[in-house]
């Protein structure tokens, strides 16, 4: 720490950082555009200057930039300074000289930095009485708008896109006032953390596509926390709401978990909230039902015999719980593969038993050495790989720190390091999108990556038991990752259940534990595939096999499938099977899918936007989601359906939860692993009264004015301290209960400094969520000693492994109009030789078999495919649940045309 | 007097070749150098005092040696020579390049020893195409007899040395955009510090030194830095290459003692004002110097008088006003100049010199108003040393500061008159 003196006061700063950094933490106003807490400092924009003095005695003192400056032990600085305030008034008159001033028409008007910072620095005449430079605007793609002439030329886009992001399609061109961001021709960009520029870019440039489609300004947001349900990261969002739909989603700042970013699918996935494939109302044999019927005959279901229910990965732990509740723990299954949830659950065991624990997202950004087994992770877990690309950069930054200089000056410690990299090694199944900045890649089977993450562990520690039969080369590729590991001062081992093997998992724990009993405790993240996944393993329903052995036993008379669809979790053929089995098939959903139009009840249930609930993501992060919109009609979360206030014309036993928090609780006593999950946010007796609308939020009186004069009471919420309203306690509210950032003269969401205990660093009151899974051991004890042998095929089969992306293989996202433009056309990737072995190039057609399902697919040739390998794209139709990775057959196809 | 710098020039204007260049003693000032310590040649220029010919003045032995030397110096080291000579008015190290490339190269390899650089690279400007064909042909001979290349004359010691051709911009002569542009970058400068000596080219250390610079370095290893402090009228050692343009009788440059008077210069080497024609003032070193007019005519023109004057000898090859040219065109021809050149980078400076340039159009145009004065001296400010991120933009504020205190007149008489009352 050091003490620094500001208009002569001393304060206390933390002397590793720049004075800016220091100024904004301790509560100061000073703009700036070009620095950012998570891209550090370049001294472009000029915006930070202030006055340093020598001493108590130098009363001339020079300007200096801020952010360019240490907060170094007896630094004396006036931001009062008039010379100083002068010089920023100019830095603005600058900046606004090209600025078209379409504050009215602009998206970003009312949450603008640049609006901000002017109003700051007081100027306010321009006196500029020349011509605006102008330039084209580019198609970014559906997700970003394009707006050049708005531009203040802070290379804060270029600087997060391409140093921060990894992305190369966006550059600047051209020179002095006429520099140029954007792409070297149309197109859309080809980043997958694109969105962050919406924030990144201090004015209007780059604004949300999807927001522009239904525009409401910041102010007439009603607003709410939020938890995204596209991954299980469990990113941290504010989903803004107007005349009951979802406008948009912005970044809600968590410093463990997102941090200032979001991915794309995150970000834009949210429209799937206001999608025609949405269901609003209940249907019995697939027409509308009202609520009286629809419950009648749920509850007769019900009564009919034996129930049992199907849990969900996607849905909250209340509704997995109050399903639970309501069919009993032993009716009760896990809605995943069986291959899914072997894996998941021996992943959760492996995080309970220890010795290496599950880290947050912060702190793999701060591993200095990473070994990603079987996982491609932009594809699944998106913000991990955006962390991941960070972590790179430990071992090589400290060569700056050898040299003084402070690591807040981005541009000099990336001069200083170039392309340097730190150890990060990937075997994975195909090449993943993070290979670019990894030390060495392995591309093969599943099964000899499970041998490469054991052989790591023999490497480390040769009391783990050896790998039979072992290349010569991937022996030195194992020792080489060990070695790096050894010499880490923060190892990160991150796997996941991509590839549905067991296998992988456990050669993931066992390198950790292979670190841990050499005395070098390393971190072990799982990338689980959905947004609760965790949450549902923990819980411990019974395989989704045993539920379908229990349909065919006659002892399943009434099935209740709750926000699932079977047909992406088993062989179609299956599923129909399964369903066609039982007698009553309820499902509860917020989508229409094909489990839904076999179900002969279909109860609408609200997406995370209308509903309140708790997701645990993949660290084992417990944390609570708001709704934000009203649910309309019958729509209503799942665990009312099943648990929630008596339904009209209902005799359902066991209903008993009346508020969220009564659930919350009853979770909290009933399951031990989910004890404490009340602590992620603020009951609603804990904490007052907090406003989903901002202070400024117009038209309260005149939106439904068309519909009656008198303003509507609005809607109670009877789960939360949020309240559909302007009004909010005296009490700021904590992290958890947080809707938007927004502060005095801070009204962009770069407000957030407001709200942090430090720039950069936790919220103030801490960063919302609770850690449920804390390992029990510091050490191993045992090893895993099941190695699998080495991978033959049988015959002419080859090995079908799943494929993820992005865009696709997430189900509600893509039914988001934005996310669907991008998603890829099915195809199926092989490399070049296997695919002249069945003679086809690409774009042909080629017919597989895998189990009980057939698709014909386009040849996609990728060298990155290991031989006798194909990937399949999850999720993406026509490819079912059928269970992958899987032995299947290839031929040339004979049916010609795109495949539907 | 001598004249080391000029003094193998041929009067055909052909370059010296290798021959002729060994035959005047040429390289053996590399020889000396290779049987000394590194750190002793390094002393010996900081003894000669000479300072940075591109501009700065920088003493160049202090420079050398904040490289960090020894077994545990980060490697590879470079040495570049900044030949992007892209300031309005300046030939001079064109003219060393293209008649004598070896005295350049010799410069090279021994500053490179000094700081046991390991490659060089030659930025050179892409405008200098004979320069380029010149320095081809004389690396290929250097390396030929061994005086570039590997183990160079049989000391042990390695230097490979490039050429670079600029695709041409005239940031990438300040010497930390320089090294972005010769790693792919784009040209936008460094941050100081950290100084390139630590972390330069590719992070690596780097010295980053003026064409002339480089060429005065032989000479003092031969002949001491005794004999270099010498050559001098003052305090600033050696010779000076000094350039006249502009409406004189005869334009050209001459190398003469660090020190020569202005009044010397422009009356004797080049020949007076045009018959018809007066004096009013020049911008001494290039054109991002403050103006100097007729009370300096004794300037003494070395880095610590230019200085004292209230400018800067910079590149010291001088643009001339006359009386018949209007200053408020010469500068709006510069600031045209310094504002399409901005990188960009920081806001004084894109936005600065782009509305400078709008105002002096629009007073050429007989469009000025009043108030273009105060805007005009509002942004010479704003342009400040400090306030921006490099050094471009507060030369570029040089010229029109000092035309503005010392042709207050003929500005007002632009907006008075709605006119330029040269046209």
């Amino acid at each position: 720490m050091a003490t620094i003196f500001i208009e002569n006061e001393p304060r206390e700063a933390d002397s590793s950082q720049n004075l800016l950094h220091a100024l904004l933490s301790l509560g100061y106003d000073l703009p700036y555009f070009c620095w950012h807490p998570a891209l550090g400092s370049v001294g472009a924009c000029r915006q930070c200057a202030v006055k340093q003095f020598r001493d108590e005695r130098d009363s001339t003192g020079k300007m200096v930039m801020a952010c360019m400056t240490p907060a170094a032990d007896g630094t004396r600085v006036s931001i009062k300074d008039p010379e100083a305030a002068e010089f920023r008034a100019g830095v603005i008159q600058g900046l606004m000289q090209n600025h078209p001033h379409d504050c009215p028409v602009c998206d970003e008007g009312g949450e603008c930095h640049l609006q901000d910072m002017t109003v700051m620095t007081g100027h306010w005449s321009r006196e500029y009485r020349f011509d605006k430079r102008t330039f084209r605007n580019q198609y970014l793609g559906p997700l970003v708008n394009h707006e050049m002439n708005r531009c203040i030329q802070c290379q804060r886009c270029v600087r997060y896109y391409r140093e921060y992001a990894g992305g190369s399609d966006l550059n600047a061109f051209r020179l002095r006032d006429t520099v140029y961001f954007g792409r070297f021709e149309d197109g859309v960009l080809e980043n997958e953390f694109s969105g962050n520029l919406v924030e990144i870019c201090p004015t209007g440039v780059f604004t949300d596509a999807t927001l522009k489609r239904h525009y409401a300004r910041k102010w007439d947001l009603q607003m709410a926390p939020s938890i995204c349900v596209h991954c299980a990261a469990g990113c941290n969002i504010s989903i803004g709401e107007r005349y009951g739909t979802a406008r948009r989603v912005i970044n809600r700042y968590n410093h463990q978990v997102n941090g200032y970013f979001l991915c794309d699918r995150g970000r834009f996935g949210y429209e799937f909230v206001s999608s025609d494939q949405r269901i609003r109302e209940c249907l019995l044999n697939g027409q509308p039902a009202d609520l009286t019927r629809a419950t009648g005959s749920f509850g007769e279901m019900l009564e009919s015999g034996n129930c049992i229910g199907i849990g969900s990965p996607r849905a909250s732990l209340e509704s997995n719980f109050a399903l639970r509740q309501l069919v009993g723990p032993d009716r009760f299954y896990a809605g995943v593969s069986d291959d899914e949830w072997t894996v998941t659950l021996a992943a959760l065991d492996i995080l309970k038993n220890g010795p290496a624990r599950s880290p947050s997202l912060d702190e793999i950004e701060h591993s200095d050495a990473v070994f990603v087994l079987g996982e491609d992770v932009t594809n699944v877990l998106p913000l991990m790989a955006l962390r991941l690309r960070q972590a790179v950069r430990q071992q090589p930054i400290q060569k700056a720190d050898k040299l003084k200089i402070p690591l807040w000056l981005d541009h000099a410690v990336r001069e200083l390091l170039q392309d340097e990299k730190g150890p990060l090694f990937i075997a994975a199944p195909y090449a993943t999108k993070l290979d670019d900045v990894a030390t060495d890649v392995l591309h093969a089977a599943p099964g000899e990556l499970a041998r490469l993450g054991f052989a790591v562990a023999h490497a480390i520690d040769p009391g783990a038991p050896p790998v039979a039969d072992l290349s010569s080369e991937l022996t030195a590729l194992a020792e080489k990752i060990a070695a790096a590991l050894r010499s880490a001062k923060s190892p990160l081992v991150v796997s996941g259940s991509s590839c549905r093997s067991t296998a992988i998992v456990q050669a993931a724990a066992q390198v950790a534990s292979a670190l841990a009993n050499v005395g070098k405790p390393a971190k072990l993240s799982f990338c689980f595939p959905e947004c609760n996944s965790a949450g549902l393993g923990l819980m411990r329903p019974r395989s989704l096999s045993e539920a379908f052995q229990a349909a065919r036993e006659g002892k399943a008379d009434t099935v209740i499938i709750l926000e699932n669809d079977l047909f992406r979790r088993v062989a179609s053929s299956e599923a129909a099977a399964f369903l066609k089995a039982a007698r009553h098939v309820v499902a509860l959903d917020q989508v229409k899918t094909s489990t839904t139009a076999a179900a002969e009840l279909v109860l609408p249930v609200g997406t995370f936007a209308e509903t309140d609930g708790t997701l645990v993501n993949h660290e084992g992060r417990a944390q609570r989601f708001f709704q934000t919109l009203v649910a309309e009609g019958d729509v209503r979360a799942g665990w009312r359906w099943l648990g929630g206030d008596p339904l009209p014309n209902s005799s359902v036993k066991g209903r008993k939860w009346h508020t969220l928090d009564e659930i919350v609780l009853a979770i909290s006593n009933e399951m031990p692993v989910l004890a404490g999950i009340e602590h992620a946010a603020p009951s609603r007796k804990e904490f007052g009264k907090v406003a989903r609308e901002p202070s400024r939020y117009s038209g309260r009186t005149s939106m439904l004015a068309n519909i009656a004069v008198s303003e509507p009471k609005p809607p109670e919420d009877v789960d939360s301290a949020l309240a559909f309203s302007m009004e909010s306690g005296p009490q700021a509210p904590p992290p958890a209960l947080t809707p938007f950032f927004w502060a005095p003269g801070w009204n962009s969401i770069q407000s957030v400094n407001k709200f942090q205990a430090e720039v950069g660093g936790p919220l103030r009151g801490g960063d919302p969520g609770v850690r449920l899974i804390e390992p029990q051991q510091q050490t191993a004890s045992s090893y895993f000693s099941e190695i699998p042998a080495v991978f033959r095929l049988e015959g002419d089969a080859w090995l079908l492994v799943p494929c993820f992306h992005i865009f696709g293989s997430e189900e509600l996202s893509r039914l988001a109009p934005g996310i669907s433009e991008l998603e890829p056309r099915a195809f199926i990737g092989l490399n070049a030789a296997d695919a002249a072995r069945i003679g086809v190039k690409t774009g042909e057609q080629i017919t597989v078999a895998v189990g009980n399902s057939t698709y014909n697919l386009e040849a996609s040739l990728r060298p990155d495919v290991p031989q006798g390998v194909a990937l399949i794209p999850s999720g993406i139709p026509p490819v079912d649940g059928a269970s992958l990775p899987a032995q299947g057959k290839l031929a040339a196809s004979t049916v010609h045309g795109v495949t539907q | 007097m001598e004249k080391p710098l000029t003094s193998r020039f041929r009067p055909d204007g052909e370059p010296v070749d290798i021959a002729a260049y060994e035959h005047s003693g040429g390289y053996e000032a590399l020889r000396k150098a290779l049987k000394m310590q590194p750190q002793a040649v390094t002393e010996m220029v900081k003894q000669s005092n000479l300072r940075g010919r591109g501009g700065a003045g920088f003493p160049t032995g202090s420079k050398w040696s904040f490289v960090p030397m020894g077994e545990d110096a980060p490697r590879p080291k470079y040495l570049v020579a900044n030949a992007d000579e892209m300031e309005p008015g300046t030939f001079k190290d064109r003219v060393l390049m293209e008649l004598d490339p070896h005295s350049f190269l010799e410069g090279m390899a021994v500053a490179a020893y000094a700081i046991q650089a390991d490659v060089g690279y030659i930025f050179l400007r892409g405008e200098y195409r004979c320069s380029a064909r010149r320095l081809i042909a004389a690396l290929a001979e250097a390396r030929e007899r061994g005086y570039i290349g590997k183990n160079i004359l049989g000391s042990g010691y390695s230097f490979e040395l490039h050429l670079h051709v600029s695709a041409g911009r005239y940031i990438c002569g300040e010497e930390t955009a320089l090294l972005n542009a010769l790693e792919g970058k784009r040209a936008h400068p460094r941050t100081k510090p950290p100084f390139p000596q630590v972390s330069g080219l590719f992070g690596k250390p780097t010295i980053v030194q003026n064409v002339e610079t480089l060429c005065n370095v032989p000479h003092i290893v031969s002949k001491g830095p005794e004999w270099f402090r010498g050559l001098s009228r003052t305090g600033d050692s050696g010779t000076k290459l000094y350039g006249v343009s502009g409406k004189v009788k005869r334009p050209g440059l001459w190398e003469l003692p660090m020190g020569t008077t202005m009044r010397e210069i422009i009356e004797e080497h080049a020949g007076g004002m045009r018959d018809g024609l007066r004096f009013r003032g020049l911008l001494p070193g290039g054109a991002s110097t403050d103006f100097l007019v007729e009370k300096d005519y004794d300037t003494p023109m070395d880095y610590t008088q230019v200085q004292k004057a209230g400018s800067r000898l910079g590149t010291g090859t001088m643009v001339v006003l006359d009386d018949k040219t209007c200053p408020v065109g010469m500068v709006l021809n510069l600031e045209h100049f310094f504002a399409q050149e901005s990188c960009g980078w920081c806001t004084p400076c894109w936005s600065g010199l782009a509305w400078i340039e709008r105002i002096l159009s629009a007073m050429e145009q007989g469009k000025g108003k009043p108030k273009d004065l105060d805007d005009l001296a509002f942004q010479t400010k704003f342009l400040g040393p400090g306030n921006t991120f490099c050094a471009l933009a507060p030369g570029a504020a040089e010229p029109l500061q000092s035309a503005m205190k010392y042709f207050g007149d003929d500005f007002r008489r632009h907006i008075d008159e709605k006119r330029c009352p040269w046209r």
